[in-house]
């Protein structure tokens, strides 16, 4: 599903990943750790062409991304959801409008998803804020509106960087079960985080595998929980 | 990116929920409406001016080129033979339709504007003149020249091509002028849209980041700024070729003692002119923000 074969990032003269070889089968559960700066974000941005490795070969969907041109690069983004730790939306659109927003850009408008919409805003808690502005939104409701964008097109990977960055204990454990339920689904998911005692956590509900980034390595991929 | 047919159907079929995901501009969509309606009420003026003096070059060219006129000055006892004597060259030259000498009527109402309408021709040594009307393929003027030469000495053939000339080649190049005062306003006009829809991308680069995460691909994002700016264009162009071509409707008829300025303005089928401005308003903005589109869709790849 999504691939990286002797992957090497540079950026401004300096090495940030080296070698890195992994595969996200699919209906696979990862967490990606490591220290900040050590290179999760660049790795999660190779996994949805945001970013092109300047050695090796990521392929995603059995696509080499080099051979992949801007509109290849988006169609492979509405089978990958994304959710940010910065959670960016479209501030002048309601939370209701920036969460189908995928199905707009892809010509599937949101009026004839409807019942999917409100299914998910409920999924997510958010069915009384849906005509609240982003703005408007605490940092946990950002994370989930986030969070429902990212799957509302069915997407068959689910990245999720930080998700849990800006929110308490409690709001971190329930953005976990979201994901959680969407592996069970059979979506691939990848969440980087630095927070080990929310891999621990997850250690009772999913069988997951981490891969830890350090010295712009993987140096302990496939140790389960 | 998508096709420019694609973009064209989608500019005309319009798509409610792809136009909200830009953010209103407010002040810079008033300023490009403003800026396209200015431009379009000064493109109605430079056509006007085009037009018209293209009018009045081919009036100098066509009329005054199917004229000419011969004086026989010669002795009062000679003149009334030279002057049979060119009419019959005139019956043999080609490409003369009519040819008549002025009578004494018509030489005294000519000459009132200076000597008063109590002249007595008679005592003056005023030239017979001979107005020819040439047909359409025109006459042979050195060729008649010479003919006069040898055998009406006194007669001169004025064609009047000495003042033709420079009024025409005055009127012709207004004419040019007003087109090329059109094209620069066009140019202008594509400028003012690639600087605004350059600002409106860039000032809309995590928008664009945010669309580009869900899945959009450049086409339908540059459409969503084609579209908008294309549309105000439109807008604004046809609202100033409104005023325009009103301020022209309303501009003085033209009268005999006005002269070019009152022939200002547009005649038959060239009202039909001016109401193309805004779909050609239309099109450069839909050229000029596509172009910036792709150049700033690229950049921010």
């Amino acid at each position: 599903m999504i691939e990286f074969e002797n992957v090497a990032y540079s950026y401004g003269g300096g090495e940030l990943l080296s070698d890195i070889s992994v595969k996200l089968a699919p209906g696979s559960f990862h967490f990606l750790t490591g220290p900040s700066g050590s290179g999760k974000t660049t790795l999660m941005k190779l996994c949805y062409g945001a970013l092109l490795p300047t050695a090796g070969h990521v392929r995603l969907f059995d696509t080499d991304v080099r051979s992949l041109d801007r509109d290849d690069i988006a169609m492979v983004r509405r089978r990958v959801g994304v959710v940010h730790q910065d959670c960016q939306f479209l501030n002048h659109l309601p939370v209701s409008e920036n969460i189908s927003l995928p199905l707009t850009v892809s010509g599937r408008h949101a009026d004839t998803a409807g019942g999917d919409l409100q299914e998910l805003l409920s999924w997510v808690g958010l069915s009384n804020r849906a005509d609240a502005l982003p703005p408007e939104l605490s940092g946990g409701e950002r994370q989930r509106a986030a969070l429902a964008r990212a799957v509302i097109m069915s997407p068959d990977v689910v990245l999720a960087d930080e998700p849990t960055g800006n929110v308490d204990w409690e709001m971190s454990q329930r953005l976990l079960r979201l994901l959680v339920e969407l592996n069970k689904m059979g979506k691939t998911v990848l969440i980087a985080t630095h927070d080990l005692s929310l891999i621990r956590a997850t250690k009772a509900q999913v069988q997951a595998r981490v891969l830890r980034i350090a010295n712009r390595r993987i140096q302990l991929a496939g140790a389960d929980l | 990116m998508t096709k420019p047919n694609a973009t064209l159907a989608a500019l005309f079929k319009g798509d409610r929920q792809a136009d909200r995901v830009v953010p209103p501009s407010g002040f810079t969509a008033q300023l490009t409406l403003f800026a396209a309606a200015t431009m379009a009420f000064l493109a109605v003026f430079a056509l006007a001016l085009s037009l018209a003096s293209g009018r009045l070059a081919n009036m100098w060219g066509q009329e005054l080129a199917r004229t000419a006129t011969i004086r026989v000055v010669a002795p009062v006892d000679q003149r009334a033979a030279q002057t049979a004597a060119a009419l019959r060259i005139l019956e043999t030259t080609k490409g003369v339709q009519t040819a008549r000498a002025l009578t004494d009527a018509e030489q005294q109402e000519l000459l009132a504007p200076w000597f008063g309408p109590e002249l007595a021709i008679d005592a003056l040594p005023v030239p017979r003149l001979i107005e020819i009307i040439e047909d359409g393929d025109g006459m042979d003027a050195d060729g008649l020249r010479l003919r006069l030469a040898a055998e009406v000495p006194g007669a001169v053939l004025d064609n009047h091509s000495r003042w033709r000339a420079p009024l025409v080649k005055a009127a012709s190049r207004l004419k040019l002028l007003g087109w090329i005062s059109t094209l620069l306003i066009t140019a202008t006009m594509a400028a003012m849209v690639t600087l605004a829809a350059n600002a409106a991308l860039s000032a809309n680069a995590q928008v664009i980041a945010v669309l580009r995460l869900v899945g959009a691909t450049d086409g339908y994002i540059a459409q969503a700024f084609i579209r908008r700016f294309t549309l105000r264009a439109l807008t604004g162009s046809a609202a100033g070729t409104v005023l325009g071509m009103l301020a022209i409707l309303l501009l003085p008829s033209t009268s005999d003692a006005g002269g070019f300025l009152t022939g200002l303005g547009f005649q038959g089928w060239h009202w039909l002119v001016p109401p193309l401005i805004p779909f050609l308003a239309g099109a450069v903005a839909f050229a000029a923000t596509g172009a910036a589109a792709r150049r700033t869709l690229k950049e921010l790849a």
